[in-house]
């Protein structure tokens, strides 16, 4: 029997560029360059780890990644499929413009379902928007379990197990698939796409599908059809400058008086 | 009155700062009504109340602790069917996060995260974040449904406002999905005796700068005489150092302290995005290029195994 993982990944603005608003108040997608989220790397480096388990032990494994995005966003796509994903599915429209999580998630979900699966496997978060809920919407949707925030894990026998390290206490969480998971960036480095990765890429199949194809309305989605508004969107002041003092001995007690001086101390 | 469905942070009915700091929060909306989830209702009650909740409704099964986030989110629902609140307000922990999440596809409303401010707006509450990496400031409210925001702490002072906090038990009938993830073990994280770090007034981190897991005991002894919570930057999480619990950055812990004490981290993009926002930022470095000079209200330039030491003497000494 073949093991269908499905990976979400999402196409973001590199966070280490100027990320700004467009004038409609969505992520301005023009002002930096785009690319794989990078916590959505450890999610495609576990679909590769539990489908390369499958196949050493003598079963079948097919890694589908799928965003939800504009043009540019088949390149996240290529990036997973450099990676060793095996085909990959976008979903692109105009009126997509401006979802939300709460409509991403209703498209991805059609998407999934589109597409087979029996485990879906996400990153703990976006590193644009950084909700990190996308995982649990899509268990909602889907109506399967979620086992998320996953630093460890393994699949085996129709089940997946793993760790959770929550705020409070280290959980063990078990469930059967199909079911919804997402991995943190403690779960294992992502590898790197080999030139061979890289050319392979090139002519694995990439299905386009649009909001007709999902049987999904234009008003559903979209800035318009979004559940949240965006009313303003501020620069942040640059924070000022403060005083740099050179340590010469005194640096500590130095810092210690200005402590003392907005009352830390 | 209208009112305010406040998802309660608990341990056996210690209720957790976030949640007070929510309570502030609802009452610029509405009335408070507050849920608590599994064993110590009873004493968690007093303290909402003292804090502004107008009612309480309880409900404790064995599903809250064996399954994970779907059975809070079926009692949850319950609650707001009861209330048919004008806002839900939950603390945004990972799990938190969840639960809001899903139970807005359930109810259909706008979700908000993260939310550093709430307030009431023309047209309903109106939720305040901080994205990209806190250079930007949103402000942003439902377009559907009764907004469902999750809050981040320190999001506003802890204030009392006693209210009748009414405990009222919740009937929660739990659907087909609430079994679907079995906690088959939990070890509680042991307590380091130092403040919860998103929580704390002062946050002393230490990065590569540190060199070495054992060097750590430098930054623990900074934060101690100041009464801290300890941080990490990622590249010591990544290097074993410290544990990621820890970790103060965009994958993990967002901090908006008083004081902010940054000790051999250059203040990498990854970094900044989860302490920018902090009151006061003071930074330890020896490269004088270093990034993280550019947020410092106050920085030396120096060899931080000269200058820390010297510091949490002078700090200990001023103390008495």
């Amino acid at each position: 029997m073949s093991l269908r993982i499905v990976v979400c990944v999402k196409y973001v603005p590199d966070a280490t560029g100027d990320r700004r608003f467009a004038d409609d108040l969505t992520t301005d997608r023009e002002a930096v360059d785009g690319l794989l989220s990078e916590l959505d790397e450890y999610a495609v480096e576990q679909a590769l780890r539990i489908a390369e388990g499958q196949r050493q032990s003598g079963d079948e494994a097919e890694v589908t990644v799928v965003t939800v995005g504009p043009e540019d966003a088949t390149d996240a796509l290529r990036k997973a499929l450099s990676m060793g994903a095996d085909k990959a599915v976008h979903v692109e429209d105009d009126d997509l413009h401006g979802t939300d999580v709460m409509g991403t998630s209703l498209v991805l979900a059609k998407a999934i379902e589109h597409t087979g699966y029996d485990l879906v496997v996400c990153g703990m978060a976006s590193t644009d928007g950084g909700m990190g809920v996308l995982p649990a919407l899509l268990a909602e949707r889907l109506a399967v379990p979620q086992a998320t925030l996953l630093s460890e894990l393994s699949v085996a026998e129709g089940k997946v197990t793993g760790r959770r390290d929550g705020d409070a206490a280290t959980e063990r969480l078990q469930a059967e698939l199909p079911a919804v998971i997402s991995v943190t960036d403690q779960s294992g480095e992502a590898r790197y796409p080999s030139f061979k990765g890289i050319m392979a890429a090139k002519k694995k199949p990439v299905e386009t599908l649009d909001l007709e194809d999902l049987g999904i309305e234009a008003e559903e989605v979209g800035l318009d059809g979004a559940w949240t508004v965006v009313e303003s969107a501020t620069e942040r002041p640059a924070r000022t400058k403060g005083e740099i003092v050179t340590d010469d001995g005194e640096g500590g007690k130095r810092l210690a008086t200005f402590l003392a001086e907005r009352k830390f101390v | 009155m209208a009112e305010v469905l406040v998802y309660t942070d608990h341990l056996d009915g210690a209720v957790r700062k976030p949640t007070l700091e929510l309570l502030t929060l609802a009452r610029r909306l509405g009335d408070p009504v507050a849920v608590v989830l599994g064993p110590g209702a009873d004493a968690a009650a007093p303290v909402l109340a003292e804090h502004g909740a107008a009612r309480v409704l309880t409900a404790d099964a064995p599903e809250f602790a064996d399954y994970l986030v779907a059975p809070k989110v079926d009692a949850l629902q319950a609650a707001y069917q009861a209330v048919s609140p004008v806002a839900v307000l939950v603390p945004s922990s990972g799990e938190g996060k969840e639960i809001a999440a899903r139970l807005a596809v359930r109810v259909g409303s706008g979700l908000i995260t993260d939310a550093i401010d709430v307030a009431q707006g023309d047209e309903g509450p109106v939720a305040t974040q901080s994205v990209f990496a806190a250079a930007f400031t949103t402000t942003s409210r439902a377009a559907k449904g009764t907004p469902v925001i999750t809050v981040k702490p320190n999001a506003a002072p802890v204030e009392a406002a006693p209210a009748a906090g009414a405990v009222e038990p919740l009937d929660v009938a739990f659907g087909p999905l609430a079994t679907g993830t079995r906690i088959v073990s939990r070890s509680p994280r042991e307590s380091t005796g130092r403040p919860e770090l998103t929580e704390a007034a002062i946050v002393v981190s230490g990065g590569r700068g540190l060199n070495g897991a054992e060097n750590f005991a430098l930054i623990e002894a900074l934060a101690d005489t100041l009464g801290a919570a300890v941080g990490a930057s990622r590249a010591a999480v990544d290097a074993d150092w410290y544990p990621h619990s820890h970790q103060v950055g965009q994958t993990g812990k967002t901090v908006s302290p008083q004081l902010y004490i940054a000790v051999g981290i250059s203040g990498a993009i990854q970094h900044r995005a989860g302490m920018q926002t902090s009151k006061t930022i003071v930074a330890v470095n020896k490269d004088a290029e270093a990034p993280i000079f550019e947020l410092a209200d106050y920085g030396v330039v120096g060899d931080l195994f000269d200058v820390v030491p010297a510091l949490t003497d002078e700090v200990r000494a001023r103390k008495g």
